[in-house]
């Protein structure tokens, strides 16, 4: 068989959390050409050798960042290209997820698992631009929109 | 050594201060207290606004209590590193979050052995007196990676394949 490219893949989250999460799904992208993104310049250090991007925060309390955050993705996604973007959340990755989608990538929203009793704000609106969300709650699934595919933890 | 941790984004005063004020009357026990961006600086307590993720992981490692808000990365950073956590959900009544869902979290993911609430701060005080003089659970280990079930169906997902 001849060898294939590797998939490029945009792995971002927000702080806390939302980066913790994304690192335990790290498994699920090996052989892939994996770029990282979070808010901290120091969460790099846990992602050794693979390009890492840091991004402002934003939240529904911080709008008037919204901006600065969508040119940040922008750029960042020029950067890295990315063929797939999966992300844990919350609301500045959710602008990279729309911006990526429009540049023809395959996109993905793993809902905070500390959303156990409904489906984020940030999840829901992902839900009309993501190809795929899914719950880490099987009482939230929703057939396939959300799905459940499992937990972190 | 307790180590308390507030978390990355929002301020929390109540833990804080509450915290801050354990500190002062157990001077012989080090207290050392991430606040956020709050107003509120530990006075009794060593305090930092933020600490890089290696360092963090570090002080709930050398901690023998965790204390921090009803956080996912705080829960799963003490699951991972075996360390006991005392949590205090932050509420939106008091402003301290846009939902209530880390009162969620604590009802449906604090039921682990090893992880600890407290609804009110008399009740944080009076469960960090009581953990430290019995003694507290330890988190079961768990793998640090997401579950297999999970991991494929990303990995599917990755690959351009439909999930069942």
């Amino acid at each position: 068989m001849p060898a294939q490219k590797p998939v490029r893949l945009l792995a971002i989250a927000s702080g806390g959390g939302h980066w913790v999460q994304l690192l335990r799904l790290r498994p699920a992208w090996e052989g892939c050409a994996v770029s990282y993104a979070s808010v901290h310049a120091s969460s790099a250090d846990d992602v050794p050798g693979c390009p890492y991007y840091d991004f402002t925060d934003a939240s529904r309390r911080s709008l008037w960042r919204f901006p600065l955050v969508a040119l940040q993705m922008l750029w960042l996604l020029l950067r890295v290209r990315p063929q797939v973007i999966v992300t844990t959340g919350a609301m500045p990755p959710l602008i990279a997820l729309v911006l990526g989608r429009l540049f023809g990538a395959r996109t993905l929203w793993v809902d905070s698992i500390a959303n156990s009793e409904r489906l984020s704000g940030s999840g829901d609106i992902a839900r009309r631009f993501a190809h795929q969300v899914i719950t880490q709650w099987p009482d939230l699934a929703h057939g396939n929109d959300p799905a459940y595919w499992g937990s972190v933890l | 050594m307790i180590f308390v941790s507030v978390g990355s984004m929002l301020p929390f005063e109540r833990l804080v201060q509450a915290m801050d004020a354990w500190a002062g009357a157990h001077p012989d026990t080090k207290v050392v207290i991430q606040y956020g961006n709050g107003a509120y600086k530990p006075r009794h307590a060593q305090g930092f606004a933020m600490i890089p993720a290696a360092e963090y992981r570090r002080l709930v490692a050398d901690a023998q209590l965790f204390v921090a808000h009803a956080g996912m990365g705080s829960i799963i950073t003490a699951i991972q590193a075996g360390k006991p956590l005392l949590m205090l959900p932050r509420l939106q009544t008091l402003g301290e979050h846009n939902t209530d869902h880390q009162l969620a979290t604590v009802k449906n993911v604090g039921n682990r052995p090893g992880l600890y609430s407290a609804a009110d701060e008399v009740e944080l005080v009076a469960t960090i007196d009581r953990l430290l003089a019995a003694g507290a659970a330890i988190p079961a280990p768990i793998s640090p990676h997401a579950s297999p079930e999970l991991i494929a169906n990303i990995r599917g997902f990755i690959h351009g394949k439909k999930v069942a």
